[in-house]
C-alpha cells in the first residue's frame, strides 16, 4: 500500500478522463487554470464549480478520495481566507468591528472566492493529471509537449528519462529504506523516541547507507542501459503511441465553450441578475 | 558471418591504468574464443576477474591490451566506429546480478521495449519483438504488470526478455542467479538453457554455483586474472585438488566420489549429476550386499 501511494496516486480506470491523451490533459489543465482566473462573478464561479463536478462524475473517482486530496491544503486555505477577510477594505459599514479588526462584506466575498479558486485548482489538477494519468504517460506527454525546446538545445529527452527512472526507483528505494531502518533498529537505534534533534540524528545512519546504495544502483543501471544500446534520444523510437480519439477533440471544445461562457457571464450576468459580488 | 563469435587474444584490463600507483590489474593476458551457439560457464572466486572479463566482451570496459574480435569485427582497429560499438553491444547482451538495478521502466513490456527502442526500430517491429521475447521467457501474461511487484526470478526473466528483444548472438549472465531463491534460480536457468537449445544463442554463464557450471558444455576457470583451465565440466572437475587450491569447490557428487576413492573404492570421480553418480555407485552397493 505504501508503494502504491508513492507512485503518484494513480487510480487505474477506463473512464473518458483515463482514456484521454495525456498531452491533451496537460493542455486542458492549463486551460482550466486560465478559466478559473477569468472568473470574476459569483455565478461564473458557480459555473466553474459545476463543471468541475461534472469532471469528477465522469472520472468515476469517489468523492471521498477527492476530498482527501484537499487535506494537505487545509492550512493554506485557512490562512489565505483569514488574510483576505482582514485585509480587504470596504465602502460600506463594516459587518464586524472590534479594536483593529474590521470585516467588510467585500472581505467575505474575496475570502470565499479565494478559497473556491484554490480548491477547484487542486481538485482539477489531481483529477486531470495525477489521479487519471499514469506517471509514465505523464512523462511521455511532457517530453512530447516540450519537443520544440530541443531547437534551443534543451535536453528534453534526458529530463524525461531522468523523470521516468526516478519514478521507477521510488518503490525500490522505499523498500530499501524500510530494510535499512529495520537493520538499524535491530542494532538498538530508536527512530521514534526523543526530541526532534535526537530523531533527526537517528536518521543519519539510515540516510548515509541509502545514499551509498542509491549511487551503486545508479552505476549498475547506467551499465545495464549501455548494454542495451542506450545513447540518448538520438534515433530512438517508441513502443507506445498516442492516438487522438473523439474525447480528445470533444473535451477541448467543451473547455473552449466554458471559457466563452465565463467571459460573457462576467460581463452580462451581474447586471442581468443584479445580485452578488463582482471582483 | 564468422564461425567464431568472440575471439579474445591476450586480452588484459587494468583498473586505474592511468595512475600507476593505484593501478589494479584485473584481467591479464586471457585468450580464448566462443563459437556460435556455445554454452560456457565461467568459474572463479571473488575478485578473480571474471566479472571484469564479462564487461570486456561487450565493451562496457575497453581492454587496455590485447585484441577482441566480435563476429569478425576487430574492436581494437582504428576504423572501429561508435556505430560498430553499439552493434557489438547488440550482439553480445548481458544480464546482471541485481534484478532491481537493470530494469529501466515501471511496466514490464515497456522495459522489454527499451533495447529495441534504442535501436530505432519501427513501432510494429518493436511490438512484435516484445511479444515474442516475453513469450520466450514465459512472461506474456505479465506484460502490463508493474516491474517492482515481480519476484526476483520474474524480474530476471524480464531482463532476459529485454536482451532477447535485441536479437543477440550471445548473452552473458553475470552471476544472474546469485541473488535469487532456489525457485528463481531454477526459472532463470531454464530460460537460459532454452535460449541456448532452441534459439542457438551462445550463453556465457558466470557463476559460483558448481552445480550450475556443471550443466554447461565447457567451463573456463579464471584465477588471478588469468585463464587457468578451459575444458569440459568432466575435465575441469576431475582436477578437484587444483580447483580447491584456487578457492573453488567441486560439485557434491564429485566430493562424495573422491571421499569414497580415498576409502579404497574403485570409482570414477567425474560424475556431475546425481543420476550419473547413482549409476556409478550402484554396482558397488550390489557387491557389498552379495558379500
Amino acid at each position: 500500500m505504501k508503494t502504491e501511494m508513492t507512485l503518484g496516486q494513480f487510480f487505474p480506470g477506463e473512464s473518458v478522463l483515463h482514456r484521454m491523451d495525456p498531452r491533451v490533459k496537460i493542455l486542458l489543465s492549463i486551460a482550466y487554470i486560465v478559466a478559473i482566473f477569468l472568473c470574476h462573478y459569483v455565478l461564473t464561479y458557480a459555473l466553474m464549480a459545476l463543471f468541475t463536478l461534472f469532471l469528477i462524475l465522469i472520472s468515476g473517482i469517489p468523492f471521498r478520495t477527492i476530498l482527501r486530496s484537499l487535506r494537505p491544503i487545509v492550512l493554506i486555505l485557512i490562512i489565505t481566507s483569514i488574510i483576505n477577510l482582514l485585509m480587504t477594505g470596504g465602502e460600506g459599514e463594516p459587518l464586524f468591528a472590534w479594536k483593529f479588526i474590521h470585516i467588510y462584506e467585500e472581505g467575505l466575498w474575496r475570502a470565499g472566492f479565494m478559497a473556491v479558486r484554490v480548491i477547484l485548482l487542486v481538485v482539477s489538477a489531481t483529477l486531470l493529471l495525477t489521479y487519471t494519468t499514469s506517471p509514465i504517460a505523464l512523462t511521455d506527454a511532457i517530453e512530447s509537449l516540450l519537443t520544440p525546446l530541443k531547437w534551443l538545445h534543451v535536453p528534453v529527452h534526458e529530463f524525461a528519462m531522468m523523470m521516468s527512472i526516478a519514478l521507477r526507483f521510488i518503490p525500490t528505494l522505499t523498500e530499501e529504506t524500510g530494510r535499512i531502518m529495520n537493520a538499524q533498529k535491530s542494532r538498538g537505534s530508536s527512530l521514534s523516541t526523543g526530541g526532534l534533534i535526537t530523531r533527526v540524528k537517528a536518521l543519519i545512519p539510515v540516510i548515509v547507507p541509502l545514499f551509498i546504495s542509491a549511487f551503486q544502483r545508479a552505476m549498475d543501471l547506467a551499465t545495464a542501459m549501455e548494454c542495451r544500446c542506450y545513447r540518448g534520444g538520438k534515433g530512438r523510437t517508441r513502443l507506445r503511441a498516442y492516438h487522438l480519439h473523439f474525447s480528445d477533440y470533444f473535451m477541448p471544445c467543451l473547455f473552449a465553450a466554458l471559457i466563452v461562457a465565463i467571459v460573457l457571464g462576467n460581463k452580462y450576468l451581474p447586471d442581468l441578475v443584479g445580485w452578488g459580488y463582482s471582483l | 558471418m564468422s564461425e567464431q563469435l568472440i575471439v579474445c587474444e591476450h586480452l588484459a584490463y587494468t583498473y586505474n591504468a592511468d595512475t600507476p600507483r593505484d593501478a589494479v590489474p584485473a584481467v591479464r593476458d586471457i585468450s580464448f574464443s566462443v563459437a556460435r551457439g556455445e554454452y560456457i560457464a565461467v568459474l572463479g572466486h571473488n575478485g578473480s576477474g571474471k566479472s571484469t572479463l564479462a564487461k570486456l566482451l561487450n565493451l562496457i570496459l575497453e581492454p587496455t591490451a590485447g585484441r577482441l574480435t566480435v563476429d569478425g569485427v576487430d574492436t581494437t582497429s582504428p576504423d572501429f566506429s561508435e556505430d560498430d560499438l553499439f552493434e557489438v553491444r547488440r550482439k553480445v547482451g548481458m544480464v546482471f546480478q541485481n534484478p532491481d538495478n537493470q530494469l529501466v521502466a515501471t511496466v514490464v513490456e515497456e522495459d522489454v521495449a527499451f533495447g529495441p527502442e534504442n535501436l530505432g526500430l519501427p513501432r510494429a517491429e518493436i511490438r512484435r519483438r516484445v511479444d515474442d521475447a516475453l513469450r520466450e521467457v514465459d512472461m506474456s501474461e505479465y506484460a502490463l504488470h508493474a516491474t517492482h511487484k515481480l519476484s526476483g526470478g520474474q524480474k530476471q526473466r524480464v531482463a532476459i526478455a529485454g536482451m532477447i528483444a535485441m536479437k543477440p548472438d550471445c548473452i552473458i549472465f553475470d552471476e544472474s542467479t546469485a541473488m535469487l531463491d532456489p525457485r528463481g534460480r531454477h526459472e532463470v536457468l531454464d530460460a537460459m538453457e532454452r535460449l541456448h537449445r532452441d534459439e542457438g544463442i551462445a550463453v556465457i554463464h558466470i557463476t559460483h554455483y558448481m552445480e550450475e557450471a556443471a550443466r554447461a558444455d565447457r567451463i573456463l576457470v579464471i584465477n588471478e586474472g588469468k585463464l587457468a583451465m578451459d575444458g569440459t565440466p568432466k575435465e575441469v572437475f576431475s582436477q578437484a585438488e587444483t580447483l580447491r587450491g584456487w578457492g573453488l569447490e567441486v560439485p557434491q557428487t564429485v566430493e562424495l566420489l573422491m571421499a569414497l576413492r580415498e576409502a579404497g573404492f574403485d570409482l570414477p570421480i567425474d560424475c556431475l549429476t546425481s543420476d550419473e553418480c547413482v549409476a556409478a555407485l550402484l554396482p558397488h552397493l550390489a557387491g557389498e550386499a552379495d558379500a
